[in-house]
C-alpha cells in the first residue's frame, strides 16, 4: 500500500486558520490500512482540530467524509454537493489523492493534511517498511523476491558494500542491509551461482527519471 | 599491459608497488593539497585521490588530481557513484585522462547519512561493479556506456576496493571475483589489522585464482594512538581491529604511542609480504602522510623501482 | 465560583474497575462526584476518539481503568488501552491539552478502597492543573458533560 503519516498539527492549523469551514476527507484504502487517513482518523484530526481551535475561544465548522477512495474521479464526484459549503478541503488521503480532489474541485485550495511516504507492506501490526520503489522494470524474480531498489541505501544492484555488518545497513544498526537478506534467501533456494551474475547498468527511463508515468489501457480507455 | 600507467608498470615487473593518499582540503586551497602531496614524492608510485571522503565536500578528486599530476606524480583519480551520475563519471574521466591522469579506483562512496549535507540526494545511477564495467568498456571497446564510439578513448587502469573484513564473509571472496569480472585491474583492500581473517580471505582468493588475474594491495594504516584504535575499532563500518591491537597501542604510555603504531604497521607489512597473492602495498596515513617515507623505508620498500 | 470543579470522565471497565466502583459504593467508601462512570465492557473497548471527544464536550480531565495486567478478561483489552493512552497522551500534548489529563489506571473487582483513591487523586491532579483550556476559553459550560 502508498503508506503516509498525519502532518504535525501546527503545520494543518496553518492551513485551516484563515478558513470558516472546512470539508475534511479521509480515504477507505491504503491510509485507512496504515492508520493514517481512514474513517477513524479524520474523526480524531476532527476533534483535534476542533479542541485547538477552542484553545483560541473560536470553533471550527469541520464536515468528515470518507470517500472509498481518493484516487478515481467517480469517488472524488461525490465530494460535488459538499464543497459548496466548504471553505476549503483537507484531504487526508495519500498525494495521489489531494491531487485527484484538487483537479476536480478548482475553485477551492485543497491541502495534505499527510505526509505520504512510500510504497510498502505490513511487516507486522503497527510496522509498516518500504518495499518498492516503482522502478519499471521489476527484478524481484532475480533477487529472491527482495528489492535493492527500494532497500538498499545505495540501491546497489551488485552489492552488498563494504559498510554492511552483522546483517544491518551502515547507515543504521535498524536498517537491514538487504543484500544479506537477498544472499540469504538465494542460498535458501539454492541459487548461489546467481551471486556472480553481474546485473547491469539500469535503464532508469522505465522509472521516474524517464519523467512523469503514464499507463494507457487502449481497450479501456473511453 | 593494457595501459600506459606507471603504477601497471611497477606491478606487472614483478615489484611490490606502493601507493598512498591524499585527502584534498575542504576548501579552495591548492597549496594543501600540493604540500601533502610532496611528502609522498619518491617513495610510491602512485597516490590515490579520495572523493568527497566520508561524505564531506572537499575540493574534487579531479581538480586535486590535476595538481598532483603537474608536480610530476602519479595520481589515482577516486570516483563514487553516490555523486554523480553516468555521464558526468565518464565525462570526468574524458577529463582526467585529457590532463594525463590515468589510473581511477571506481567506489560507491560512504552514504550521505555521515557527512555533512545528509539532506542531499545521493544519485547512484550506477554501482561500483557496474562502473567498472563502464571503464573497462571505454578502454577496451572504445565506447561509451551507451554505445557511441569515443574519440582517443581513455586507458585507465581500474582500481576497485575489497574489503574481507565486512560481512557476510562468505561472500566476500565472491565479491571480488564480480569485480574482477567486470574489469577491475587491481584492488585495495581495506585497512588490515586482522591478519588471520586477511589470511583467510587470501587463501579463498588463492583458491579460485583471482590472484592472477587481478592486483592486490594490501592497505595498511599507522594509529597515532590508542584512542584512534578504539575509535576505528567500534566507529567505522567494515573495519576489523582485534582487541591485541588496541591493548598493544594502549599499553604503551601516550607519548610513545604514534612509535608503537608506526611500529605496528611496519610489522604488518612484513607480514604481509610473506602473504602469496599480494602485489603491492596502500599506505593509508591519514593526516600523518609525513610517516610514509619513514615506513616504507622501514618496511624496505624504498626506494621505488624505476620503470 | 471561587473553587474550580474539575469534570472527569472515568472509562470503567465491567469486570474489575467498575465492580470496584461498586465495591466502594457498598462499602460505604467515599470518592468525589466530579468523577462520572461511562461502563464498557472492556478497556480495551475504549478509543481514542472516546478520550478526544470526552475533551471536546467539557471534561476537564479523563481516565482509562482496566483490570490488573495480566488478569484481563479479554486476555489484553487493557494492555491495548495502555497503548492507546499513551498515544492520546502524546496527542493531547500536540493539541496543547497536557496530556497529564489523562491517565491509565489498573484494579481488580474486589478493590473498592483502590476505586476511590483514584478517583480522589485524579480529582486533586486535575484541581491543580485548572480547567480544561479548551472550555475555558469558549462558551461552552462545564456541566453540560460527557454523553
Amino acid at each position: 500500500m502508498i503508506t503516509a503519516e498525519r502532518k504535525p498539527l501546527e503545520e494543518i492549523m496553518e492551513f485551516v486558520k484563515p478558513h470558516g469551514r472546512i470539508l475534511l476527507v479521509g480515504c477507505n484504502e491504503c491510509v485507512t490500512v496504515c492508520a493514517a487517513g481512514g474513517r477513524k482518523e479524520v474523526g480524531l484530526l476532527a476533534s483535534a482540530l476542533q479542541l485547538k481551535f477552542m484553545k483560541e475561544g473560536q470553533t471550527l465548522d469541520i464536515k468528515e467524509m470518507t470517500l472509498e477512495r481518493q484516487c478515481d474521479p467517480e469517488y472524488v464526484e461525490e465530494l460535488a454537493s459538499f464543497v459548496d459549503q466548504a471553505d476549503a478541503v483537507l484531504s487526508m488521503a495519500c498525494g495521489c489523492g489531494v491531487q485527484e480532489v484538487a483537479r476536480r474541485y478548482k475553485n477551492l485550495p485543497v491541502y495534505p493534511a499527510l505526509n505520504t511516504k512510500f510504497m510498502g507492506a505490513s511487516e507486522r501490526q503497527g510496522v509498516w517498511a518500504e518495499r518498492c520503489q516503482g522502478c519499471g522494470d521489476c527484478l524481484l524474480g532475480i533477487t529472491g523476491g527482495i528489492c535493492p531498489i527500494a532497500r538498499c541505501s545505495k540501491r546497489l544492484l551488485n552489492g552488498p558494500c563494504g559498510g554492511s555488518t552483522n546483517g544491518k545497513c551502515e547507515i543504521s544498526p535498524e536498517v537491514d542491509c538487504v543484500w544479506q537478506l537477498i544472499w540469504d534467501r538465494l542460498k535458501a533456494l539454492g541459487m548461489e551461482d546467481r551471486y556472480e551474475d553481474i546485473m547491469p547498468a539500469k535503464d532508469w527511463q522505465t522509472g521516474r527519471g524517464g519523467g512523469p508515468r503514464k499507463i494507457i489501457r487502449e481497450d479501456m480507455a473511453e | 599491459m593494457k595501459t600506459e600507467s606507471v603504477l601497471e608498470k611497477v606491478l606487472a615487473s614483478g615489484n611490490l608497488a606502493v601507493t598512498s593518499e591524499c585527502g584534498p582540503p575542504r576548501g579552495a586551497v591548492p597549496e594543501k593539497v600540493r604540500e601533502k602531496a610532496e611528502l609522498l614524492r619518491g617513495c610510491v608510485d602512485a597516490v590515490n585521490i579520495t572523493d568527497n571522503q566520508t561524505a564531506m565536500v572537499r575540493m574534487s578528486s579531479f581538480a586535486a588530481c590535476v595538481l598532483v599530476r603537474q608536480m610530476g606524480l602519479h595520481p589515482i583519480l577516486q570516483s563514487v557513484t553516490r555523486d554523480r551520475n553516468r555521464l558526468a563519471i565518464q565525462s570526468d574521466i574524458l577529463g582526467a585522462y585529457s590532463h594525463e591522469i590515468d589510473n581511477m579506483l571506481c567506489l560507491s562512496g560512504d552514504h550521505p547519512h555521515f557527512g555533512d549535507h545528509p539532506q542531499a540526494m545521493n544519485v547512484h545511477d550506477i554501482d561500483s561493479i557496474q562502473f567498472l564495467q563502464m571503464v573497462k568498456k571505454m578502454r577496451d571497446e572504445g565506447k561509451f556506456q551507451g554505445g557511441d564510439d569515443i574519440l582517443n578513448p581513455p586507458k585507465m587502469f581500474i582500481g576497485a576496493a575489497a574489503n574481507p573484513f565486512a560481512d557476510p564473509f562468505e561472500l566476500r571472496v565472491a565479491r571480488l571475483a564480480k569485480k574482477v569480472k567486470a574489469g577491475a585491474d587491481f584492488v585495495q583492500t581495506q585497512c588490515i589489522y586482522n591478519l588471520d581473517k586477511f589470511e583467510q580471505w587470501m587463501q579463498g582468493v588463492r583458491d579460485r585464482g583471482l590472484h592472477e588475474k587481478v592486483y592486490i594491495l594490501a592497505v595498511v594504516t599507522p594509529m597515532k594512538s590508542a584512542g584512534m584504535a578504539r575509535y576505528m575499532k567500534n566507529k567505522v563500518p567494515g573495519m576489523d581491529v582485534p582487541d591485541e591491537v588496541v591493548e598493544r597501542m594502549a599499553g604503551v604510555p601516550k607519548e610513545k604511542q604514534a612509535d608503537e603504531g608506526i611500529k605496528i604497521c611496519v610489522e604488518t607489512i612484513q607480514r604481509l609480504k610473506e602473504v602469496e597473492g599480494v602485489s603491492g602495498f596502500h599506505i593509508m596515513a591519514i593526516e600523518w602522510e609525513q610517516k610514509v617515507a619513514e615506513i616504507t623505508e622501514k618496511a624496505g620498500l624504498y626506494p621505488r623501482p624505476e620503470v | 465560583m471561587n473553587q474550580f470543579e474539575p469534570v472527569i470522565v472515568a472509562f470503567c471497565c465491567h469486570y474489575c474497575a467498575y465492580t470496584a466502583a461498586d465495591m466502594a459504593g457498598s462499602q460505604r467508601l467515599n470518592y468525589p462526584p466530579n468523577v462520572k462512570i461511562v461502563r464498557v465492557p472492556c478497556s480495551g473497548k475504549v478509543d481514542a476518539i472516546h478520550i478526544l471527544k470526552a475533551f471536546e464536550k467539557g471534561a476537564d480531565g479523563v481516565y482509562v481503568a482496566g483490570c490488573l495486567v495480566g488478569d484481563c478478561h479479554f486476555k489484553n483489552g487493557n494492555l491495548k488501552a495502555a497503548r492507546r493512552v499513551a498515544y492520546v497522551k502524546q496527542l493531547l500534548d500536540e493539541i496543547g491539552i497536557n496530556g497529564d489529563r489523562l491517565e491509565m489506571v489498573y484494579m481488580s473487582a474486589g478493590m473498592g478502597e483502590r476505586f476511590s483513591q483514584v478517583a480522589r487523586d485524579m480529582t486533586q491532579k486535575i484541581r491543580d492543573l485548572g480547567p480544561n483550556p479548551a472550555t475555558t476559553a469558549s462558551t461552552l459550560k462545564a456541566e453540560q458533560a460527557v454523553a
